[in-house]
């Protein structure tokens, strides 16, 4: 195995895209390294990004948008009262994975391109309608987020392609989001359902949604029908109902240790309401 | 030995901080995986990935060619001529011809670093040749299920059953029929429990050193390093006393600990490679091949007049203990309806094998699943007739004189004062929130004495040191100190206890069986004893008197009386100086089987909320009442109260071990095997009850297991009455619980 600590994103990418064998990326290496003691998965070139200048930054820009670095931790998010202000269904997602010593190492991106359909992050940036930059031998791109997983584990990033950093839109007026998972425990544990919501109101009526639903499906996905359940309602019980079809709808789980088909299906249905609740309450400024 | 007269006690009873506890909280304390050696290799080991498979060739030629590898071992380098336990013992340390369960070691290697044995033990070649398995007990005893060893049967098997089926047992007394026929309520019921771990955070790990000559020395992590040292000579063919072993702190046991999966492994490598050799489980190897306990499928039937009275029980209990005999059905069938007065009573009980890692001891091993079956047969009828579950089993409990379902009647026992306390307790007047259901639950374990020796010396300067062979697992070394101190009448500060190694004592049966704190406490009471004889004669030579005219008191010798004589008190600090020139050093000694261990009753409360949409429960409120006998340190008394009610949670609400078809283990990671973490449990509240035990000086019952015992009945009873659909079968994961309030059944 060779160990790589590149300065510079070209440099990464070249070493990524000129590897032969199993290559990874290394962030907080919550599951890289865990992988690795599990002979899971045996890098022979590892590419540690935490040498490259700015990945820790977590910037807000003056259209009001944020640019996270790929190896900001989740315990730098979570310190972060502004952005907790805008995202707090973001950050609260991120905010579930591990312990309080993972939360110390584990990120955004690395839990984004571990490929999991139960990664905790990932449905809070699709239904923020976040972004990455990814950045390959064959130039930069701009890719939605719930564009980048493709299957359990895999992802749409070509041979030598890597994220360089997550952007999340100006959060504007009158919006919220929200994310909740379920587990049968606690703590410590990986989700059998999650689900995030995003709106913004006016008023009562709720004019922009976007829903989206991990471990039911091969990857996290945004479900546009049950956002249209939301769009124009003032989130009275039709809505909710429309709203817990639509994601039940949308599912397409298998039966594993962690969940049963018909439990996840159901179970999606109803973290949609709650979790669309309070976001509602978060847009409309209540607590 | 008798209880002591003595009810005031200045030490016993108060609660000093434990004198490992410095140790532990600042990291320096030592755990198996600790120990380093000069010139140390490490090991790792072969295992199958297949649960049934015959063994065709092993091939470790290209493993041995990897530099820095220095020894493979394989079956041929055990003891050739074992028989019974022992030879399934060594079966199950290392495969011979077959392999019996996924994770089964087939193989292991020693090389420089641990490194370098991962990727050597990749490199031995195995070719198998895989059969056909089975996991499930029921399965495993229907026609056609794939045989896991034929010929393992023994005597108590009646003909006509499958050869995985390889102990029975059927008893009772009365007329159950009759029984039931006079019940105003009969209720009959299947139930199902899955395999679970101890799930101890500190994995097995040892360092061995062995040499050509048979004489060789091994540092672990156990429960009992007696039985180590047995267990490890036979295997390898040693002479007993020419291994000696040395027990390190502990990071839970749980019963788990009381046999051997990695140390003869590592004593093979260290004889093979003539170097040290150190071997730690991963987490997956210990939830794979160490020994979880059994798996049951059980039918139970009660009967109970409109007043509450018991009638009739029976009980089919149906337990897998892994390819090898042993699963706990006796003692399932022994306690299951221990807490009832009954006169008609019939079990029946199974042992099977199937392709699962060797079952091993878990808290009150057999008895909570029993508990489960019978004491939700016991809710359920209660809920029938409208009677108060906790004055339905008092009007059923059994007490000092009663003649227990298994045979033997009861000396005084403290079920009746459990029930009674947590009648009063205002947990169980408590209003109960929506979606919120209260489960009430009783237990018994019967307790165990075993070989225990023990030693006492005093030092220069009047301190105490002792040393003890049971494995401090539950804060057992303060415990002994105060019983020590108690008895000599010296502070508790003034006593040091060890946990000494196999060449220092007699033989000492493990920290199992609730008897570390009953039998090693009764032994440094009787060496107390034995000192206190010397130093009074020391006192009395000195004096020029009769050693019966100097009575001991708060730590000093005193004449007796006035008749004694008129002389200042020598306290232990006077002797002690001056035993050089007065005699030699003074110690005091005591080896025994004692049999007067007391079992301990125990009652729990529960609330469990349910979410109705999720199927989630939450412990909302939690109390375990237990007889202690007499509480030497009352904290660890409630650790031991609050871990067994953790632990049962777990086992109730979330942990099992999941087979694919093949037989693989499915959640060999504590990400996918759920036990209970901090934040899903409620400060567990706890009352003790000391109903004294009268075969121990200060009254002690042990108090380890029984609190694993009422938790799977209490949980499950409290779900039931919140979704309100009798829950029979564990787990009761939200899928499961979601299912029951859908209507859909509860598989």
């Amino acid at each position: 195995m060779k160990y790589h600590t590149p300065a510079t994103f070209e440099d990464a990418v070249g070493i990524a895209a000129n590897a032969t064998g199993v290559t990874r990326f290394l962030a907080g290496g919550t599951d890289v390294l865990v992988q690795l003691r599990a002979d899971i998965v045996t890098p022979d070139d590892l590419i540690d990004v935490k040498h490259i200048p700015g990945v820790r930054d977590m910037t807000q820009n003056p259209d009001g948008s944020w640019t996270i670095g790929v190896a900001v931790a989740g315990a730098e998010m979570t310190e972060n009262p502004a952005l907790i202000a805008d995202w707090p269904g973001v950050v609260e997602g991120m905010d579930l994975i591990g312990s309080t010593q993972v939360q110390g190492r584990a990120t955004l991106t690395g839990n984004l391109c571990n490929g999991s359909p139960a990664g905790d992050a990932v449905p809070g940036m699709i239904a923020a309608g976040a972004s990455v930059s990814v950045t390959g031998p064959d130039g930069s791109r701009e890719v939605a987020v719930e564009d980048i997983p493709t299957g359990p584990g895999r992802t749409s990033l070509a041979k030598g392609e890597m994220v360089t950093a997550v952007h999340l839109p100006a959060r504007g007026q009158n919006g919220g989001d929200a994310y909740l998972r379920f587990i049968p425990r606690t703590e410590m544990d990986i989700a059998v359902v999650g689900c995030a919501v995003n709106l913004r109101v006016d008023g009562d009526t709720i004019t922009e949604a976007r829903v989206a639903l991990g471990a039911v499906a091969p990857t996290a996905r945004l479900v546009e029908d049950a956002a249209t359940a939301l769009i124009g309602s003032k989130l009275d019980d039709a809505a909710l109902e429309a709203l817990a079809a639509a994601a039940s709808a949308a599912c397409n789980p298998i039966d594993d240790k962690r969940g049963t088909i018909e439990f996840r299906t159901h179970v999606a249905g109803v973290l949609a309401q709650r979790a669309a609740k309070i976001a509602y309450a978060r847009a409309r400024g209540e607590k | 030995m008798a209880l002591d007269s003595k009810t005031e006690f200045k030490y016993i009873g108060t609660r000093p901080d434990r004198p490992d506890g410095m140790d532990k909280v600042t990291g320096k304390a030592r755990y198996g995986a600790d120990a380093y050696a000069p010139g140390m290799l490490h090991g790792a080991v072969v295992r199958s990935p297949h649960a049934h498979a015959k063994i065709v060739k092993i091939d470790a030629s290209k493993a041995l060619a990897m530099k820095g590898v220095k020894a493979v071992v394989t079956r041929a380098d055990f003891a050739t001529d074992l028989e019974g336990e022992d030879w399934d013992l060594l079966e199950n340390t290392i495969a011979g011809e077959k392999t019996l369960y996924d994770g089964h070691a087939v193989a292991a290697v020693a090389a420089t670093s641990a490194l370098i044995a991962k990727d050597a033990a990749k490199l031995v070649e195995v070719e198998y040749e895989i059969l056909p398995c089975v996991t499930d007990v029921d399965a495993a005893m229907a026609d056609g299920a794939p045989v896991i060893r034929d010929g393992a049967a023994d005597h108590s098997v009646p003909e006509g059953l499958h050869p995985n089926v390889v102990r029975y047992t059927e008893f009772g007394r009365g007329d159950v029929e009759a029984g039931f026929a006079a019940a105003d309520l009969v209720v009959e019921r299947d139930f199902k429990t899955e395999a679970v771990h101890q799930g101890y955070i500190e994995p097995h790990a040892c360092l061995a050193n062995l040499g050509a000559d048979g004489k060789g020395e091994l540092w672990c992590c156990t429960q009992g390093h007696w039985f180590v040292r047995r267990m490890c000579t036979a295997l390898l063919g040693l002479e007993t006393t020419q291994l000696r072993v040395t027990a390190s702190e502990i990071g839970g046991g749980f019963g788990g600990k009381t046999t051997v999966f990695i140390d003869p492994i590592a004593l093979a490598l260290s004889r093979a490679a003539g170097k040290p050799v150190k071997l730690v489980m991963s987490r997956s190897e210990v939830l794979k091949a160490s020994g979880p306990t059994s798996s049951a499928s059980m039918n139970v039937k009660m009967g109970m007049t409109k007043d509450g009275k018991l009638t009739a029980a029976t009980a089919v209990f149906r337990m897998q203990g892994g390819a090898f005999p042993g699963a706990p059905m006796d003692m399932t069938t022994m306690l299951a309806f221990s807490c009832y007065d009954l006169d008609n009573v019939h079990h029946e009980g199974f042992d099977v094998m199937t392709n699962r890692p060797k079952q091993a001891a878990y808290r009150a091993p057999g008895a909570p699943m029993g508990a489960f079956a019978v004491e939700s047969v016991m809710d359920e009828l209660c809920q029938g007739l409208g009677l108060d579950p906790i004055d339905a089993r008092l009007t059923n409990a059994v007490k000092e004189g009663t003649k227990s379902s298994f045979g033997p009647r009861y000396k005084a026992v403290g079920l009746i004062e459990t029930l009674e306390a947590a009648k009063a307790h205002p947990h169980y007047s408590a209003p109960l929130a929506e979606n919120t259901g209260r489960g009430i639950a009783s237990g018994y374990w019967m307790n165990w004495g075993g070989e225990t020796s023990t030693s006492l010396a005093i030092g220069e300067d009047g301190t105490v040191q002792v040393g003890v062979g049971t494995p401090d697992i539950g804060g057992s070394r303060a415990s002994m100190a105060l019983m020590a101190a108690e008895t000599l009448g010296i502070p508790y500060e003034n006593v040091r206890v060890d946990v000494v190694d196999t060449a220092s004592l007699g033989v000492n049966e493990p920290s199992h069986g609730s008897r570390a704190t009953y039998a090693s406490g009764l032994a440094v009471i009787e060496s107390a004893r034995e000192a206190i004889t010397k130093l009074s004669k020391r006192a009395a030579d000195k004096w020029g008197i009769d050693a019966e005219a100097v009575e001991w008191r708060d730590g000093a010798a005193h004449p007796s009386g006035p008749n004694a004589g008129d002389f200042t008190p020598l306290s232990i600090a006077d002797i002690a100086g001056e035993m050089g020139s007065t005699g030699g050093p003074i110690t005091g000694h005591h080896d025994a089987s004692p049999t007067g261990f007391g079992g301990s009753f125990g009652t729990h409360i529960v609330d469990v909320h349910v979410d109705p949409d999720t199927g989630k429960s939450t412990v909302v409120r939690y109390t375990v009442v237990q007889d202690a006998g007499k509480a030497i340190h009352p904290s660890y008394v409630e650790g031991q109260f609050q871990g067994g009610a953790a632990q049962g949670i777990g086992w109730a609400l979330n942990e099992e071990y999941i087979y694919d078809d093949d037989g693989r283990l499915q959640n060999d990671v504590f990400l996918d095997y759920r036990i209970p973490v901090a934040s899903d449990l409620p400060m567990i509240d706890t009352v003790i009850v000391e109903v004294p035990n009268p075969g121990h000086p200060y009254g002690v019952r042990g108090v380890g297991e029984t609190g694993i015992t009422p938790p799977l009945p209490a949980v499950a009873c409290a779900i039931s009455h919140a979704i309100g659909h009798r829950m029979t079968r564990l787990p009761i994961s939200p899928p499961r619980v979601l299912r029951a309030i859908q209507g859909k059944g509860i598989s």
